[in-house]
């Protein structure tokens, strides 16, 4: 058993660190967040030559051969410096899932240009009316001579409007919440008949709403066999979960820090208000949270890669509903212990409560994947952390 | 970063696995099982097997007699004597007042207490609390007179655990009126058997004595039961808290009751349906156990870093106590709560081994019942002893946070 970071991690967390110090600055990065395309170029080429863009891949694809362990080290800076660029999307997500289901061909083609930081992807997984499940698929893929055609709509695909690509699930066979008969194509951005429909989120990120007509896709834009895709969706958004668990864990630290230095320094009756005993107590709170907020990511990352379905989806669902019940008291609280100045724009603490609130809200919410934890309870023994 | 044991853990588990399974007696054993009473003779009595097999004090450096574990071992061990239901060892010695001895005490007093502590031929308790002194421990007041070669000690200390039972008590005696309440504090260790002691019983909610009063009248104590020097005593006694509280966190404990907890709420019904199909109980269940997941990791990272850094347990177990206090509050009220209204019967009697649970109730009553409600009484006294919650909280507030 081991709990801490390598050497090569932590350096590349100084890496990082550095860089949002000199590159990313908060003023900066609102600006990024109002420009088009809501993000940074420079930054993306720089995650390019830092190789943070070939993190989980293979070296045989220009890849480092990272594990999620790694990814947890990038994604707590990237929640430290509230980063915008679609890192989660394109190389977690998308490049997660095209390298565990993608043809060889395909592999050997796309994931070094997304390493080289040429390719942006999105994961079109989600529909309005299906809440978090990505089983409820009613966009529907009908074959048509060697190509498909792709009907549907799909909600909040994240970091959709700078997307070359998208995955789409899309039905092949059954109905509608069945588990069989889903599939993944990549669709190019400039598929006849595919709109996109973008927005701003909550946290500063950008999104959007895909609509597919008819969409014409060749027969090599399927991801993996007909049907059996749901499988590689969840563990792909296992990883994103993961991930996200790392980026939350980010922001807890840096919420704390910024609250710790508050009560410091904001005076009033004469004295820093951390002296009282009401907002010690709160703040003591808050540094529990944090600790039982990274052990929890420290699960969600070692089992993320696991081929354990059923134990990976558990170890997952129990990290992202705790962080998401443990993150929303730490944001709710480190904006209540800044008074009014937690609920202005101009401070980080504000971003940064948007942000954990968003998270939480993605891939499934604390109650959504409390209920995936509680409802697999029987079939589980003592729960074992690996 | 990897959670996996290695093959070399891994076997260690077994190797626990096999001893417990062998040596853990039966009778004792079956008391953890049905909740039924524990006696000072099956703490000794397991405390000896473990000493036999080289066991006694697996953390213990191996110069004093230990195992020297490191403390995945010891999570392991723990672990595994939780789900065999092996009985606690006693922490009054192993824990709290051996670790001062061996940092603090001299080569006489580590030569003669440790290897009788490992052995399980002294039972200890502690000295800290008086009833002026609970939370301000450092306003204590039982004084401690310097007479020739001894110190004549006159006081009353309380909340004492187990005194009944004891060899020796460890206790912090004032030595001195001057200065700060902190700097006039020393640390003696008192033979129970001196004459002018006398130990009066306290019965808590749940009707059982646990716990003491204990009187000191004119006790002639050889100043040679002095550790380290005197005025000393607050530091070691902070010390001993720390280390108290490493146990604390009790993630072994909390696994146990977890597992009973769901085993009753496999076996009682609701609706005619098992209770843990009752999705409103469950995610009850749930709740602790997430909370418990992460409590794990986190009580592995903290004491793993202490090792590493070869440093004694610091501030963060402050957050390891609240947090398994609370923990195992909870699995005590849930395990009372799966009961329904089976939980109010109070059976003194069903806490003695040899009770039949046919005799009195219907074979719905699970064996382990009339434990249950008395438990979640009892245990109100985790988030209380060895300093409270908010007293925890002022130590993370000061020590960690620096406010």
């Amino acid at each position: 058993m081991d709990f801490r970071y390598t050497e090569e991690q932590l350096a590349l967390q100084e890496t990082l660190q550095r860089f949002i110090a000199r590159d990313y600055g908060f003023e900066q990065r609102r600006a990024f967040a109002k420009a088009d395309p809501g993000f940074s170029d420079a930054a993306w080429k720089q995650y390019a030559e830092l190789g943070l863009l070939a993190l989980p891949f293979p070296e045989e694809y220009g890849g480092l051969d990272g594990g999620a362990v790694d990814v947890m080290a990038v994604m707590e800076q990237v929640g430290q410096g509230l980063l915008l660029e679609p890192y989660l999307s394109t190389v977690v997500l998308c490049g997660g899932i095209l390298r565990d289901a993608a043809s060889a061909a395909l592999r050997s083609a796309i994931l070094p240009q997304i390493a080289a930081g040429e390719v942006k992807l999105a994961l079109a997984a989600y529909e309005a009316a299906g809440r978090y499940e990505l089983s409820h698929v009613a966009t529907t893929a009908v074959a048509e001579g060697a190509g498909w055609r792709l009907s549907g709509r799909k909600s909040v695909v994240l970091d959709a409007p700078s997307a070359d690509c998208f995955l789409v699930s899309a039905r092949t066979a059954g109905a509608v919440g069945e588990r069989a008969g889903i599939s993944l194509f990549l669709v190019p951005r400039a598929a006849e008949r595919l709109r996109v429909l973008p927005y701003a989120t909550q946290s500063g990120a950008r999104a959007g709403d895909l609509e597919l007509t008819a969409t014409r896709v060749e027969g090599a834009a399927l991801i993996g066999a007909p049907g059996e895709a749901l499988a590689v969706l969840e563990r792909g958004v296992d990883a994103g979960i993961a991930a996200l668990c790392a980026e939350a864990c980010g922001i807890v630290t840096a919420l704390n820090q910024a609250t710790l230095a508050y009560l410091k320094s904001r005076k009033q009756f004469g004295v820093p208000i951390g002296v009282f005993q009401a907002l010690q107590h709160r703040m003591a709170d808050m540094y529990i949270a944090e600790e039982q907020i990274r052990s929890m990511a420290i699960i969600a990352a070692v089992n993320a890669g696991s081929s354990d379905a059923l134990a990976r989806g558990r170890a997952l669902a129990a990290a992202k509903a705790y962080i998401g019940q443990a993150a929303r008291f730490v944001g709710q609280q480190a904006v209540q212990l800044h008074g009014a100045m937690g609920v202005v724009d101009d401070l980080i603490v504000s971003h940064y409560f948007k942000r954990l609130t968003m998270i939480d809200m993605t891939f499934g919410d604390a109650d959504f994947h409390f209920a995936r934890f509680s409802d697999t309870a029987e079939r589980s023994g003592a729960h074992q952390a690996a | 970063m990897d959670l996996n044991f290695t093959p070399a853990e891994e076997a260690f588990r077994t190797e626990v696995r096999a001893f417990l399974a062998a040596e853990v007696p039966k009778d004792i054993s079956d008391k953890l099982r049905l909740g039924r009473r524990l006696v000072k003779d099956d703490m000794v009595r397991w405390q000896k097997i473990l000493f036999r097999r080289g066991w006694g004090a697996g953390m213990w450096p191996q110069r004093f007699g230990g195992a020297g574990w490191n403390v995945v071992q010891q999570h392991i061990f723990e672990e595994e004597c939780a789900a065999a239901n092996a009985p606690p060892q006693i922490p009054f010695s192993l824990r709290m007042v051996a670790p001062v001895i061996m940092a603090f005490g001299n080569a006489r007093q580590q030569e003669y207490f440790l290897p009788r502590i490992v052995s399980g031929e002294d039972w200890w308790c502690q000295g800290y609390s008086e009833p002026g002194s609970g939370s301000d421990l450092a306003s204590l007041r039982t004084s401690a007179v310097r007479d020739g070669g001894h110190y004549v000690v006159n006081g009353q200390k309380t909340w004492n655990t187990l005194g009944q039972y004891a060899d020796w008590i460890f206790c912090l005696v004032r030595t001195s009126a001057e200065a700060r309440p902190q700097s006039g504090i020393s640390f003696l260790l008192i033979d129970m058997k001196s004459p002018g002691i006398s130990v009066r019983p306290i019965i808590t909610l749940e009707g059982e004595h646990e716990i003491n009063d204990i009187f000191f009248e004119n006790v002639r104590v050889p100043l040679e039961n002095l550790v380290g020097e005197e005025n000393k005593g607050w530091t070691y006694a902070k010390f001993l808290l720390n280390h108290e509280r490493t146990s604390n966190a009790g993630v072994g404990n909390c696994k146990r009751s977890l597992a009973q907890l769901k085993q009753l709420a496999a076996t009682q019904s609701v609706n005619g349906r098992p209770l843990i199909e009752d999705a409103r109980f469950r995610d009850r269940i749930a709740q602790v156990e997430l909370e418990l997941m992460a409590l794990e990791i986190t009580n592995l990272r903290v004491l793993s870093a202490f090792a590493r850094e070869n440093r004694p347990p610091g501030a963060e177990v402050s957050a390891l106590k609240i947090k398994g206090s609370e923990i195992i509050q909870q699995l005590a009220e849930l395990k009372m709560h799966a009961l329904g209204h089976d939980a109010l019967p109070y059976l003194r009697e069903a806490l003695d081994p040899e009770w039949q649970a046919e005799a009195l109730l219907g074979s719905h009553y699970p064996a382990v019942a009339p434990s249950l409600s008395g438990q979640y009484f009892n245990l109100r006294k985790t988030t209380i002893y060895a300093g409270s919650t908010e007293i925890q909280k002022n130590i993370i507030s000061k020590m960690i946070l620096g406010l």
